[in-house]
């Protein structure tokens, strides 16, 4: 707590790079059991991420919000971690892109051969469509 | 003494070579650059996952109950190495380093009265073992990354296969034996222990000092730890094995980079030595004639 003194050091990292490292008043991270908003000083926690949309708060105001497909977070008072699979701003999903890989993963819930890999694409098929709905509620929002 | 027509076949072979040799160069620094950018954006995700568990596992130290892959199995006979080498040659030392190390920690383990079980990844690595390790080797897996480079998705296979040896009973300890990427001249041989899961795994540059305070706290789990942990650890070996898949790309690449560089240097020399010698037996020939010449108008 000695290094921020109100600021939270956030960091999100898909494999291929490191998405976001910096400070922000607050972070809320969507978690399979319920949002949690991070605040500077937090108590320290583990849970795991579900399909959604990261927001984060500077000066009092949302200023990014980042779309996540699932992960973990770690949260000590001085860092917030979010690892995900995948993470992109919500404003660049591509509606057309998304709707296409869906398809995809249809098509191949229909070939998968084991439960393991049906299990697999039914999960990728809800993360790409919580990400359509996340893009939605970003256009009504700015409506 | 060699004829002209040898010396000239000779310097024809070396130049054919240095074309292929500079070719390999080519190649290889192109490849380079995709699998360095791959390896080296994998390192933020694979340090922050390891420090997760970390931080799981120090609230887990003295629990009974920890998962196995966590806390391991109890026993410390028989140890697993999964060794990852190249599936081509023509790479300097890349895979004679990773051998050699292979080859020291058997005799190491083995002195010791453990039994040793070696996963080859890589064809040379299979091949250069199997002449006095041929018992040991388990498996061999081949042909990874093709056109697009290291995937995900042949991590986590050779993931479910090594769980699925672990669960099976068929080994302790695993550790992998990997080339780190430095530079496309220097790769550091790496043995790093997956399960158990050890804290001594963190020991990458980039963990700043002071870190460690958060180590020690008491976190609250959401869902329950054991659900976390169920998910968060083959993740954490599935992302450990992926890293390590793209580190020893790189390497891989780096290293033929620089044996093709020094390759094409050397045939560029001896097609410079071999160009005088031609020219010398050249001369030689010449001036043998001449005198043949001479001294047969003199003899008249």
């Amino acid at each position: 707590m000695e290094t921020t003194a109100e600021l939270v050091q956030f960091e999100l990292v898909a494999p291929q790079r490191l998405v976001k490292s910096q400070a922000v008043e607050m972070v809320v991270v969507p978690c399979t059991e319920g949002d949690i908003g991070v605040l500077p000083g937090h108590a320290p926690l583990i849970a795991t991420v579900r399909p959604g949309v990261i927001e984060m708060y500077e000066n009092g105001m949302r200023t990014q919000s980042i779309f996540v497909a699932g992960g973990f977070v770690e949260v000590n008072p001085q860092r917030c971690t979010v690892l995900v699979e995948e993470a992109i701003a919500t404003g660049a999903i591509d509606r057309e892109k998304v709707e296409a890989r869906i398809a995809a993963a249809k098509q191949a819930l229909e070939d998968a051969q084991s439960e393991a890999e049906k299990a697999q694409h039914e999960s990728g098929i809800e993360m790409l469509e919580a990400m359509l709905d996340a893009m939605e509620s970003v256009v009504h929002t700015h409506q | 003494m060699p004829s002209l027509k040898d010396l000239k076949n000779r310097i024809d072979s070396v130049k054919s070579t240095r074309k292929i040799t500079s070719a390999m160069k080519m190649v290889a620094a192109a490849k380079l650059r995709r699998s360095q950018e791959a390896a080296e954006a994998g390192r933020d995700y694979t340090l922050r996952m390891d420090r997760m568990v970390q931080s799981l596992a120090a609230s887990f130290a003295g629990v009974d109950g920890a998962p196995e892959l966590l806390a391991g199995n109890g026993a410390d006979q028989t140890h697993l190495l999964v060794v990852f080498t190249s599936d081509r040659g023509l790479c300097g030392g890349f895979n004679g380093s990773i051998v050699r190390e292979t080859r020291r920690r058997i005799a190491d383990l083995k002195s010791r009265g453990k039994t040793v079980k070696i996963l080859c990844v890589g064809r040379k690595g299979r091949d250069q073992l199997k002449g006095d390790h041929k018992s040991l080797i388990v498996d061999a897996v081949t042909g990874l990354g093709g056109k697009s480079g290291i995937q995900y998705a042949e991590a986590t296979q050779l993931r479910d296969k090594i769980t699925g040896m672990f669960e099976a009973g068929e080994f302790d300890v695993c550790s992998i034996l990997f080339n780190r990427f430095q530079s496309a001249m220097t790769q550091v041989v790496t043995l790093k222990q997956l399960i158990p899961f050890t804290a001594s795994a963190v020991n990458d540059p980039g963990v700043k000092a002071g870190d460690e305070g958060g180590l020690k706290a008491s976190y609250i789990f959401e869902p329950e730890e054991e659900e976390i942990l169920k998910a968060l650890l083959p993740k954490n070996l599935g992302v450990q094995v992926f890293q390590a898949l793209l580190e020893s790309a790189a390497s891989e690449h780096g290293a033929r980079m620089t044996a093709m560089d020094n390759a094409t240097r050397n045939a560029g020399e001896m097609i410079h030595n071999l160009t005088l010698t031609y020219n010398r037996t050249r001369q030689a020939y010449i001036t043998k004639e001449l005198i043949e010449i001479i001294s047969g108008a003199e003899a008249l």
